[in-house]
């Protein structure tokens, strides 16, 4: 029998004195991240992203944050091929945040299209640096030697050294420039292209992976924060005995509220300081406060949604206009509109916001899940009014993201409380936190207009969109979209209408707007993918082919030709050269590849039962192209049910398909959630749900069975964990459509509206 | 001062009885495998066996725990090898993994009581555990593939 106490509380190691359940408690609980330790001793380091030791291990550092989309293991991947390194003699490690690795900032399903290049540039200078330096001691000419699965062959003879042997060699050799490092024929990849297990899979598996909530550092304390319940609010007074007097909490702390907008700092609050989680929340459940609920109090759901749908029905700032959308309106044989609305919505990833730090003599460490440690660095030492040299910032694994951990207000909470009482602390929200004082995704109304001839083809089209902008969140008097956000499925409309118009209308925000897996395109897609489904119904076509019709011949969109008056972002890939960029226009090919790849597997048009049906939706979105057939069937109580999905992806290459599949299979369970369940509602300022007790998300009853096809070809890779999300909702509901001759125009979907 | 058996060591620990068995497995003994959720019985990432039961350790107190044989993720086999683990692995289930321990725990209290479940005694006994990452799928074909092979 061993006595285990609480780790934290002993504050020192006390060497010899301790016991034996101190020591299973240090190696258990308290796990020293693998930072570039076997760097530390590895003679041959040609790049921040790698190193070789005597032995012949390769270290390769993963830069970028690891929320379940197999990041941490692909781009290594990418490097080890290029290296020809024999995968099983890799470690891979995460880095710490630190401008030396560039962008950190994991987002936007960016990873990929923007490290492949960079990271087979690492791989195969390292290779070029191996090689020469095992010709220079055979003395061989270089071309003759040639790298083979950690080792350097010599063609010629067959003797060959280990990268190991080498390692020493390969540092004193010149790095070579850019342009003379060839890179691998796409027929000698040994690892891109085919699929990979995680690297933290066994770790999962066996419950030893460590998120920021497992951290745990020497005498550490806990702390739980009651937050103002209406966004801007703060505290007026507050009275703390009553939780002091709960066993084991320690201290009561004031961390001062942000005015509005508040961005990445924190909220503001209480926080109670104990020696154990529960404790802390114990106390927490005691405190007496009294708030000052500022201008949002009276924020209200119902009538902040009647004031967009108002906005939406009126002209808005013009986004993007081409030809005539007025007269073709108004000569139309026939005129088809519609509204739709989607809500707010949490992300609810299973780790709830948390973090660690340390502050230390205007020092200050951090460890937490963050998808953007850059960003913690820059809050954390505005907060605490630090160089951010003087902040250090280690990056566990996320225990989910979807874009909640690229803010980082939780871990400059833990920062300022630590500052506040002089140790270590772990700031750890609970799940009504995180619902309630969420950085939500946007709601949004919207209003389409669209003109068909006497064959039924769309000749007119016009999309006013109203949304509270992210911008808001950061910046005063913020009331118009970016050309970012009206980016995502607005102006970057692919169908081929002559007379287009789109508008965005103003409105204010009353809650802290954000990212949330696939932004904006999740109520843009909606509305467009549902919308087209209409014109094919009034059309009286068939929904794949009113698709391939509207897709239009295969080009490349210019958007500026296409009347945009926004400055188009592209997902970001303006940041690449220029020759490379051009190659992710909108390529309507990829539209139809996908669809029709879709339609091909997914038994379209075949006969099914009465209440079921089909749905078809395609969007590119985060550079990449999906198309998604839902099979719905719909109960005499309105209860919807999705025996199949079917997924068509154009990603362009594919580093590791099984990850791509997951994230497919994955992207598909969130989107249903959006379309079913899931629905953040404010009534006087406060967020009205609590926890997945009445904020609901998919389970496991929902899941269809999913097919996930990819499209085959050469183009350069796009994104992976966003583009799933948006088609899949719209699918869905247009297969209500099939089934019941009902339309959905609002999500969640009302399964009141669907009975028999 | 309550006493717990958990993954067949007995822990003597020093705190309010009715402190969740859920934060005395984390806080306390430092075992973190077993994770939070929700902290209301909506999630099932807490989730741990008591006599060889599923139960969500976020609404089981010390007292209830105390004279129960406690097992955790760290405890279900001693190098990850239970059939239910090696299902996962084999599918590759796990995206973030955050939950998946819970889940795990989930599934082998299903197969230990029913060893060939049908569809619908998997869905029902799932049900309670959430994946926002959405390994449902992965989650159904591990569980299936496991119940074969034991």
């Amino acid at each position: 029998m061993t006595n285990i106490t609480n780790l934290s509380r002993r504050g020192l190691f006390k060497g010899a004195a301790a016991a034996s359940g101190l020591v299973l408690g240090f190696h258990v609980g308290f796990r020293k991240l693998p930072f570039a330790e076997a760097a530390e001793a590895a003679p041959f380091q040609p790049n921040v992203f790698l190193s070789i030791d005597d032995t012949g291990l390769v270290t390769i550092v993963a830069s970028l944050s690891e929320m379940g989309t197999g990041i941490k293991t692909d781009l290594p991947l990418v490097l080890a091929d290029e290296l020809e390194a024999d995968w099983s003699r890799v470690k891979v490690v995460q880095a710490q945040g630190d401008p030396k690795y560039g962008d950190q900032n994991t987002d936007g399903s960016r990873s990929t299209w923007q490290f492949f290049g960079p990271m087979r540039m690492a791989g195969a200078t390292a290779r070029q640096m191996l090689e020469a330096a095992a010709a220079q001691t055979w003395s061989a000419k270089a071309s003759e030697c040639r790298a083979q699965n950690s080792f350097v062959v010599h063609v010629p003879s067959g003797r060959k050294f280990s990268f190991g042997q080498l390692a020493r060699l390969a540092a004193a050799m010149p790095v070579p420039p850019a342009e003379q490092v060839p890179l691998k024929d796409r027929k000698d990849w040994r690892y891109i292209g085919k699929p990979h297990p995680t690297v933290d899979l066994k770790d999962i598996i066996r419950g030893r992976a460590a998120y920021g909530i497992d951290t745990v550092i020497p005498g550490m304390k806990y702390a739980s924060v009651e937050r103002c319940p209406v966004y801007g609010g703060k505290v007026k007074s507050y009275d703390a005995k009553d939780a002091l007097s709960v066993a084991g909490v320690e201290r009561v702390v004031e961390i001062p509220a942000t005015p509005m907008p508040s961005g990445f700092k924190p909220l503001g609050g209480i926080a109670v300081i104990a020696s154990n989680t529960w404790s802390a929340q114990q106390g927490r459940q005691r405190l007496k406060i009294e708030w000052d609920y500022g201008p949002n109090a009276g924020h209200d759901s119902a009538a902040y949604r009647a004031e967009l749908e108002a906005t939406a029905h009126e002209p808005g700032k013009v986004v993007r206009t081409e030809g005539d959308v007025d007269s073709a309106l108004a000569s139309a044989a026939r005129r088809v509109s519609a509204d739709y609305f989607v809500p707010h919505l949490a992300h609810a990833q299973m780790e709830v916001p948390n973090a660690v730090a340390h502050w230390v003599a205007n020092t200050c460490e951090t460890w937490s899940p963050t998808q953007n440690p850059t960003q913690v660095r820059q809050t954390v030492a505005q907060v605490l009014g630090l160089n951010e040299a003087d902040v250090t910032v280690n990056v566990t694994l996320l225990g989910g993201g979807f874009g909640r951990k690229s803010k980082p207000d939780y871990v400059a909470e833990a920062a300022l409380l630590s500052r506040a009482v002089g140790a270590p602390i772990k700031v750890t929200w609970t799940r009504e936190d995180d619902i309630q004082h969420d950085y939500y995704h946007a709601v949004c109304a919207q209003h389409l207009e669209a003109a068909l001839d006497h064959d039924g083809h769309t000749n007119a089209w016009l999309h006013r969109t109203v949304f509270p902008a992210i911008e808001a969140t950061f910046q005063p008097d913020i009331v118009y979209g970016s050309g970012g956000e009206l980016g995502q499925g607005v102006v970057d409309m692919p169908y081929d209408i002559p007379n287009v118009r789109c508008e965005n209308g103003a409105v204010a925000n009353h809650v802290r707007i954000g990212w949330y897996r696939s932004v904006y395109n999740i109520p843009h897609a909606f509305a467009i993918c549902s919308f087209v489904d209409e014109l094919a119904a009034a059309a009286g076509k068939d929904p794949v082919e009113y698709l391939r019709e509207l897709i239009g011949p295969p080009r490349t969109l210019d958007l500026k030709a296409l009347g945009v008056l926004v400055d188009y972002p592209n997902y970001g890939v303006k940041q690449l050269a220029p020759g490379i960029a051009d190659q992710y226009l909108i390529d309507t090919a990829r539209l139809h590849g996908v669809v029709d790849l879709v339609a091909a597997n997914s038994n379209w048009g075949q006969k099914l039962p009465p209440r079921q049906g089909r749905g078809i939706a395609v969007h590119r979105s985060f550079l990449s192209y999906v198309a998604v057939v839902a099979h719905v069937a719909v109960g005499n109580d309105g209860q919807i049910t999705i025996p199949r999905l079917d997924m068509a992806i154009d990603c362009g290459l594919v580093v590791n398909p099984d990850r791509v599949r997951a994230q497919l299979e994955g992207a598909a369970i969130m989107s249903i959630g959006n379309a079913l369940y899931s629905n953040i509602t404010v009534k006087h300022g406060r967020v009205e749900q609590s926890n997945f007790t009445d904020y609901l998300v998919p389970r496991i009853d929902i899941t269809p069975e999913t097919h996930v096809y990819f499209v085959e070809n050469d183009h350069l890779p796009g994104g992976v964990g966003e583009p799933g999300v948006p088609p899949t909702a719209p699918a869905i509901c247009n297969a209500i459509f099939a089934a019941t001759g009902k339309r959905i125009r609002a999500l969640p979907v009302d399964p009141q509206l669907l009975k028999a | 001062m309550p006493q717990i058996k958990i993954n067949g060591v007995e822990h003597n620990i020093d705190v309010d009885a009715q402190m969740p068995l859920l934060w005395a497995i984390r806080d306390i003994v430092g075992l973190t495998g077993t994770k939070f959720g929700c902290g209301v019985g909506a999630c099932g990432a807490c989730t741990v066996h008591m006599d060889g039961q599923a139960v969500r350790s976020c609404l089981t107190s010390l007292a209830d725990a105390q004279g129960h044989e406690i097992i955790t993720i760290e405890g279900l086999s001693a190098d990850g090898t239970h059939p239910v683990q090696r299902a996962w692995e084999a599918n590759n289930v796990p995206q973030c993994g955050y939950c998946q321990p819970g889940q795990i725990m989930q599934a082998a209290a299903l197969l230990k009581q029913t060893p060939k479940p049908t569809d619908q005694q998997i869905v029902d006994a799932m049900s309670g555990n959430i994946c926002r990452c959405g390994t449902y799928l992965r989650i159904r074909q591990a569980i299936k593939s496991a119940a074969e092979s034991v």
